[in-house]
């Protein structure tokens, strides 16, 4: 019983740093309705430049805002240079763009930065804690309680506030929101420059814990069930479903995994989003889209 | 109404296109005359073999609109069950075998597309990606698939047909090319077909198509088969004619993205796109690194050119979609003389 629940808290911590990258796709998505596949490679982009400047002896805050400063720059650039040129295209043509911009993030950043492993040093020790009986990892509880502080402020932030209401109406009506004097393009770059400091942070705390590496391009893809089980427009949801997919691939890995073969983690966040699909098509807590003719 | 009336020009339409057909059989066959075996078994087949996973792609999300990024899986479920079929029913025809395996994709195809039923746009995504993880895994994780072979490699049997082999660099190339010849007129039929344009309806507007007595389920489910028939096909001929071992390693999620990138630029919706964007796909890579050995005067070394064609790729990818979304056949349609009349289908 010990056992399963440590399995089950590891797998849950590990789930909130799923929600974190997942939450990148909800800035974009409820700013832009664009479904950001370079949000995983953005994450290795930001990663490998924060980590080949502090190697180069830059100071930890400047290196990372220099780096943030990169990824404002990039929003810019991709406002002005894909997503401009792409207005009221469909759905699908803006993902395949993104498709486009993830092979670019990861080829540039690994031709600048080569694509070595790097070891990233946060400061946060990482030991076995005793907690109530059960084993726990101190990094993933302070990476866990930095991202779930992240998680509430980007939350308040998009709910909240007149900042949030503009992202939320470009969203919901491009037109209409630019008839009431909501600059569409800054709202567009401001939610790709908030997704880029999250992709930062995610890469910072996923690097700290596993090696900055080209596997961190990768995370987009253990995010992608989650987005889709807790629904492409809420934050909440989101966070729930990090903790649903970390605890139960993690217990499936080990009692599944033990009848049916090891290796069970790489799909089984999919076959789960599968189920979730076909009993709740928007997810946990997505609104239905209305489909009009 | 086949022709909609269009003076003095039908004569020489129709000459433009029967030369089109010579010019094309011309292209097909002039590799055997000046063709090396380079040219055969690193190009040729391969474009061909690409090509023809993207017409099975194309199919899907070019025609019916429903997006895949599990192509890849598909073309591994091909392989595999042409190679069990092969195995253990003595005395099947290799041809046989592989439309067998084409079968057996189309069935695993019908089952990650009942989402479609409920899901639409990237929702589906979700469902083509299980497959793209699932189907892997499952192959290397069962010994039967790979005939209790140890390494999960398994060494492609002779080209054999009726007797007669083709296991020549030459022989390969022919072979595909028979193959992808008679599958890409036999799509090219069923989209001129009702079943093609039910597919291109529920692609436009499913609403509306469901309005005029289509049924959209049963259509994007046909698409789904179809499309998984064409990539097992593919996938076959990837084991038995380009590789010559059937293994799941190399048909991963960025060979998917390949096939996908190969109807970006070839283009949505047109069968010759497929042809023009996998000849692409290939040519690229390898003038890549031959322009960089020349502008450098030395090796680049894999890894740097690996990311200077990610970067170009991304890069293209997004300028075609800007430009020029029917991509490359739209391009090359634009240089033919448009003095030829509208034709339409037969009914």
């Amino acid at each position: 019983m010990q056992f399963f629940l440590e399995v089950l808290i590891g797998g849950a911590l590990a789930g909130i740093m799923y929600a974190l990258v997942a939450i990148g796709f909800v800035l974009i998505y409820r700013a832009s309705g664009v479904f950001n596949f370079a949000q995983g490679s953005m994450i290795l982009f930001a990663a490998l430049t924060f980590v080949n400047l502090v190697e180069r002896g830059v100071p930890f805050w400047i290196a990372f805002a220099v780096t943030l400063a990169i990824l404002v720059a990039s929003a810019f650039a991709i406002e002005r240079l894909v997503l401009r040129p792409l207005a009221n295209r469909s759905v699908i043509t803006l993902f395949l763009a993104t498709l486009g911009l993830s092979y670019m993030f990861e080829g540039s950043a690994q031709l600048l930065w080569g694509s070595q492993v790097h070891a990233l040093e946060l400061g946060i020790s990482d030991e076995p804690l005793a907690i109530a009986g059960l084993s726990v990892s101190s990094f993933d509880l302070v990476a866990t309680g930095i991202a779930g502080t992240l998680v509430i402020i980007l939350a308040l932030l998009t709910g909240r506030t007149s900042l949030g209401l503009s992202l939320r109406a470009v969203a919901a009506d491009p037109l209409a929101a630019l008839s009431i004097g909501i600059r569409l393009d800054r709202v567009t770059v401001i939610a790709w420059s908030l997704a880029g400091f999250v992709a930062l942070v995610a890469g910072l705390l996923w690097g700290a814990r596993s090696g900055v590496q080209f596997s961190l391009a990768l995370i987009v893809l253990k995010a992608l069930p989650v987005l889709i089980i807790g629904g492409f427009t809420s934050i909440e949801g989101v966070i729930v479903a990090g903790l649903l997919v970390g605890a139960s691939e993690k217990l499936a890995e080990i009692y599944l995994g033990a009848i049916i073969g090891s290796g069970i983690e790489n799909w089984f966040a999919y076959v789960l989003a599968l189920l979730f699909l076909m009993v709740r098509p928007t997810g946990l807590f997505g609104q239905p889209a209305l489909a009009r003719i | 109404m086949a022709t909609i009336p269009y003076p003095a020009a039908s004569g020489t339409a129709r000459l433009s296109l029967t030369s089109f057909w010579i010019a094309l059989l011309a292209v097909a066959m002039a590799p055997f005359v000046i063709g090396s075996d380079y040219l055969f078994s690193a190009i040729l087949v391969p474009v061909l073999i690409l090509s023809l996973a993207g017409l099975g792609l194309n199919i899907l999300t070019g025609y019916a609109g429903q997006l895949s990024l599990g192509s890849a899986a598909f073309m591994a479920i091909g392989a595999f069950a042409t190679y069990n079929l092969y195995l253990r029913i003595p005395g099947l025809p290799l041809l046989f075998a592989m439309a067998g395996g084409g079968l057996v994709a189309a069935i695993f195809g019908l089952v990650f597309g009942l989402p479609s039923l409920r899901v639409k746009g990237f929702y589906l995504i979700a469902s083509t990606l299980a497959a793209q993880f699932l189907v892997p895994w499952l192959l290397s994780q069962y010994d039967w698939f790979s005939n209790d072979n140890a390494s999960g490699v398994i060494t492609a049997p002779p080209l054999l047909i009726t007797g007669v082999s083709f296991d020549s660099p030459a022989g390969r190339y022919a072979f595909t090319l028979g193959v992808v010849a008679i599958v890409t007129i036999l799509a090219r039929n069923l989209i001129a077909s009702p079943s093609g344009r039910a597919w291109m309806a529920v692609r436009d507007m499913d609403l509306a198509a469901a309005a005029l007595g289509i049924s959209p389920g049963r259509t994007k489910l046909f698409a789904f088969a179809v499309s998984s028939f064409i990539l097992g096909v593919a996938g076959a001929l990837w084991a038995f004619t380009y590789l010559g071992t059937v293994e799941p390693a190399g048909l991963d999620l960025d060979r998917s993205f390949q096939i996908l990138f190969i109807i970006i630029i070839g283009g949505m919706g047109s069968l010759s796109g497929n042809f023009l964007g996998a000849a692409f796909i290939v040519l690229l890579p390898i003038l890549l690194s031959r322009a960089g050995a020349i502008l450098t005067g030395g090796d680049l070394g894999s890894d740097v050119l690996e990311n200077l064609n990610k970067v170009a790729f991304g890069a293209l990818i997004i300028l075609f979609l800007i430009k020029e979304p029917d991509g490359l056949a739209r391009l090359v349609g634009r240089l033919r003389p448009t003095n030829k009349p509208i034709q339409q289908e037969p009914n």
